[in-house]
């Protein structure tokens, strides 16, 4: 046994890509390797959870969670994780804020599992259904309950610091590893608790070059179809560009390439409900007074939930366990 | 941890009656000390001096660091209390007043229900006020000259006033002269004085003060800033008459071929000429051009008014264009009167069908020695004099299909008309009336001697007005179905002429007024004063008073009592010098605004400004009036409004929810 510090990530309800993320760090990962005792990555390595149990509570410095709270099972580690973990971090969107995986909230666990198992897309000839429990001759097995609906990670467990980001950019997270690797050596203090690491203060609009005028929305278009001036404010080309209210770190990577910014760093700082602020923002700017017109120029959103809410749907005021604003960037 | 004093009223019984004061006040010193509630007390007035006084010891002895007060709305004592807190050496704003009067015991009769409401309303308060922020209110000078809008005789009272005190007024009327409804009236209720005898000296004083700078034909078209530094854009209309050179001599219209009928003035009665000045003793006494009617304008060709203008050089002036004065101004009045109800939309009185119907305002006419008459009350053939005259009063007035409300003038101009009708004709008179009121000094009086005058008084609502004959007599009359409601019997009343007393009605363009603005006005349009008891003149928007008929409908003692009262008002500001401006401020967080200028184009007031080089928006704290808005739509939460910040919406939300607090505390 080294007796570096320990390093554990792990998913959760999630899509995989916040682990590619942290492996596109290249030759950085060797840092984490010479620095860190890596004792438990599902994804990278071979573990139990029996493992983890057995080691004692705090003994692992860093945790990088990523992945929502789906299942009991999602709970049951995150709970294990807190309980040995120093710094607990809530890596990536779905942990932070929900993800895609959190759209699954405006549905019953019902409707959900019946669309998976149930409807045409799936091949299911027999008809099988999913139970919780098997009594087979060898004893009883289960699956994991899914849970009402998907919840943060600081909606479970207490979380030390939040990155954002689906997932969160390269060089961020490369910069966070710098970071800790510092603080080991004595150079670097730990932010506060509950910081929002591995991102910007401000909004994607801080980092995005486009020029940009006094707004205001005559339609709200698709990026398709129509000529994208490449040096205009996408937003006021009519793109619905979520940047303003998003938080900062990516290099505002979408709107520089001609894609609206969809949201995934999440909310800005200090802001408690972002599907909220950009409503408002939105509309502050649609020029027109008639009602009908404005409905007219809503109906180019055609997916409120998908476009407002996309990444924050499980950590919004809306869908919130525990009052959101008191721990804010969940 | 804050130190939280928490102080429920009972407000006599106005609380006490629906809410279980001592309850409350139990509730919150049990429950709410987790968050800070050190003391909770209740007082029989806390806005008395022995109220005050409590929490001025309390702050002093016990070190209060925050007040909560639940008690009445924040206009009627939000400043008592600030004050109070002030005295005792804590920063005013620290002080949250909720308001459980008029949101609970004023609007619930369910006891038990009201006392949980206030306690959630109380609970609301104290986790808002841990939020709270000292702040400093923002002086600003304030600039001296007034602006009167409308110069009727309530606007022109307060002009003078101002006037007479040393100040610069500007006095606006969209009208070619000042004067108003009053200049129309031949005589004024009870005194008979005649209207234009004590109306044009105080016009000709407008029209020659060396404070006031009258502009008539003029409309307000925008207003900007804020008490003490308002800019108002005066569209004075093009009147293709240059003031400079003309004399009034009246060659003009005298030689202007198009004659139109003067639907304003003569209220329909007699003709103008379409280049025009509406009266002989208007102020100013240059007259204006009516574009829409003038035959220049409509072929042309034309220009007598020119060819004959003896003035050197001529004072018409074809090419005259509207021009936009913006003139700074400290404080405005609103003096914009009423329009007189249209009785064309009671159509069984036959008002426009039946020639021999008239409105008050063309009797007005009838009645005036400068009228079209020559004051000789004829029938609408201009020669018959009538012999039976039936005075209709209420008409659009307390009819729930027209205005509720009743309109204050109409029985003594009703009195007042009989008793003209009387004194002229010797015709006999029917008051037709639903009650009589005479609420004035001497107004009664006048009503005791015209039933000695042997004017007869029907009790009854007119149900019609009708040239169909169905009795004997009835021949060549109109006839006047009424019920009598104190003999119960139905009356056909033959008479020669009926004068529909028609109600006051706010100007029909009041809710634009009210907007431009910035004030509030009831849903029919009469604009709202601050307090309907103590605070009649001014308004919810500070530096915007109003005065006579804008606010409801009154004689004219009262309006002039009101024009005067403005002017005190306004004198008292001008003389402060400077103004405390409420320190509800938005402001950029510089380090948070990504410059996405979403709230730029926003602000009611102007008071964002884009800075290009550092990419970022800035509020300009003057300017600024605290409305929100731009807070509301910055999407990035760069933008902080001060005392409604989102720590303490949010706070605010969970106390009103009662989060946070045991549950055996939650009302099921």
């Amino acid at each position: 046994m080294s007796d570096k510090p320990k390093f554990a990530m792990y998913w959760a309800a999630s899509c995989g890509g916040c682990e590619i993320a942290v492996l596109n760090i290249h030759e950085k990962i060797l840092d984490v390797d010479a620095n860190f005792d890596v004792v438990f990555w599902p994804v990278a390595m071979d573990a139990k959870y029996k493992d983890v149990e057995a080691m004692e509570d705090g003994s692992i410095l860093l945790t990088l969670f990523n992945g929502g709270i789906r299942n009991d099972e999602n709970a049951h580690i995150a709970k294990l994780l807190r309980r040995k973990s120093k710094l607990l971090v809530a890596f990536g969107s779905c942990a932070n804020e929900g993800c895609i995986p959190g759209l699954a909230n405006l549905s019953p666990v019902e409707d959900i599992v019946n669309t998976a198992f149930h409807t045409i897309s799936t091949d299911n000839p027999n008809g099988i259904h999913p139970q919780i429990s098997y009594k087979m001759p060898e004893g009883e097995i289960r699956i994991p309950t899914i849970l009402p609906r998907l919840k943060t990670l600081d909606q479970v467990v207490d979380v030390d610091y939040y990155m954002p980001g689906c997932p969160p950019e390269s060089h961020q997270i490369a910069a966070v590893i710098d970071l800790v690797v510092q603080v080991l050596q004595g150079k670097a203090e730990l932010p506060p608790k509950g910081a929002v690491i591995g991102a910007g203060n401000s909004t994607v609009c801080d980092e995005c070059q486009r020029k940009r005028n006094v707004k205001t929305i005559n339609s709200f278009n698709r990026i398709f179809g129509q000529a994208i001036d490449p040096e205009l404010c996408l937003l006021e080309q009519g793109i619905p560009c979520n940047g303003i209210a998003t938080r900062s770190g990516c290099n505002a990577r979408c709107p520089t390439a001609g894609a609206q910014c969809i949201g995934c760093y999440g909310p800005a700082e200090g802001v408690v409900d972002y599907g909220a602020r950009l409503i408002s923002g939105f509309a502050s700017v649609i020029n027109s007074k008639d009602p009908k017109e404005i409905d007219t120029i809503l109906d180019g959103i055609p997916d409120p939930t998908g476009q407002f809410y996309r990444f924050n749907l499980a950590g919004s005021l809306l869908k919130a366990g525990a009052p959101a604003w008191k721990k804010n960037g969940g | 941890m804050e130190k939280i004093g928490v102080y429920v009223c009972h407000c006599g019984t106005n609380i006490a009656g629906v809410v279980n004061v001592e309850e409350v006040r139990d509730w919150t010193a049990k429950n709410l000390k987790d968050h800070g509630v050190v003391i909770s007390r209740d007082y029989k007035f806390m806005c008395s001096s022995l109220g005050q006084e409590l929490i001025e010891q309390d702050i002093k002895e016990q070190g209060l660091t925050r007040v909560v007060v639940a008690a009445c709305s924040p206009h009627l004592h939000e400043a008592t209390f600030r004050k109070a807190c002030g005295r005792a050496g804590m920063n005013p704003y620290m002080c949250e007043l909720v308001s459980i009067r008029e949101q609970a015991s004023w609007v619930h009769t369910d006891k038990v229900a009201a006392t949980q409401k206030s306690k959630a309303i109380l609970s609301g308060g104290v986790r808002r006020v841990e939020y709270h922020t000292a702040l400093e209110p923002l002086k600003v000078s304030i600039h001296p000259d007034t602006m009167v809008v409308g110069g009727g005789i309530a606007g022109i009272q307060a002009a003078l006033e101002i006037a007479d005190a040393g100040f610069h007024v500007y006095l606006v009327e969209r009208e070619p002269s000042i004067g108003g409804h009053m200049a129309q009236f031949d005589k004024t209720f009870p005194t008979l004085d005649c209207s234009a005898c004590i109306l044009t000296p105080k016009m000709v004083d407008v029209g020659s003060h060396p404070n006031i700078t009258l502009l008539t034909w003029s409309e307000v078209t925008k207003v900007d800033g804020y008490v003490g530094n308002f800019t108002v854009t005066v569209k004075k209309k093009a009147s293709y008459v240059n003031n400079d050179t003309c004399t009034g001599c009246g060659i003009c219209w005298e030689k202007c071929p198009k004659k139109v009928v003067d639907n304003v003035y003569e209220a329909g009665m007699g003709i103008r000429k379409a280049i025009y000045r509406p009266f002989p003793q208007a102020v100013p006494k240059y007259p204006v051009m009516d574009v829409d009617t003038c035959i220049y304008f409509e072929k042309g060709t034309c220009k007598a008014c020119e060819k004959f203008c003896p003035t050197e050089p001529n004072s018409i002036n074809f090419e005259q264009k509207d021009e936009f004065l913006d003139i700074p101004v400290g404080n405005i009045i609103l003096a914009t009167g009423y329009d007189a109800f249209d009785p064309h939309r009671i159509p069984q009185y036959g008002y426009g069908r039946l020639p021999n119907v008239f409105t008050s305002l063309e009797f007005e006419r009838l009645c005036n020695a400068a009228g079209p008459t020559g004051g000789n009350i004829l029938l609408r053939d201009g020669k018959t004099a009538p012999k039976v005259v039936g005075i209709v009063h209420c008409v659009g007035s307390r009819d729930k299909n027209y205005n509720e409300g009743c309109s204050a003038i109409c029985c003594m101009q009703s009195l007042k008309f009989a008793h003209l009708v009387h004194e002229r004709t010797g015709a006999e008179v029917y008051n037709f009336y639903i009650d009589i009121r005479t609420p004035g000094k001497s107004y009664d009086e006048f009503y005791q001697r015209l039933l000695e005058e042997g004017t007869h008084f029907v009790r009854g609502k007119v149900a019609e007005i009708s040239d169909a004959v169905r009795l004997p007599g009835e021949e060549g009359k109109l006839v006047i179905q009424v019920e009598d409601t104190l003999t119960g019997n139905q009356l056909r009343v033959p008479v020669d002429m009926a004068i529909l007393s028609v109600g006051l009605e706010p100007r029909a363009d009041a809710k634009e007024v009210a907007k431009l603005f910035g004030i509030s006005c009831s849903a029919n349009g009469w604009f709202t004063e601050r307090h309907p008891k103590l605070d009649p003149v001014a308004t919810m928007t500070d530096g915007i008073y109003i005065a006579g008929c804008v606010q409801g409908p009154k004689d004219i003692p009262a309006s002039v009592a009101q024009g005067a009262a403005t002017a005190a008002r306004v004198l008292g500001k001008i003389q402060q010098k400077e103004i405390a401006l409420e320190p509800v401020r938005a402001s950029v967080l510089e380090e948070k605004c990504s410059g996405c200028r979403i709230c730029n184009d926003l602000c009611p007031f102007n008071a964002i400004l884009f800075h290009e080089d550092k990419m970022v928006s800035e509020i300009n704290a003057a300017l600024c009036q605290g409305c929100g808005t731009c807070v509301a739509a910055c999407p990035a939460g760069a933008i902080s409004g001060t005392g409604f910040s989102n720590e303490q919406v949010l706070a605010q939300i969970e106390g009103l929810l009662l989060l946070n607090i045991s549950e055996d505390a939650v009302p099921a």
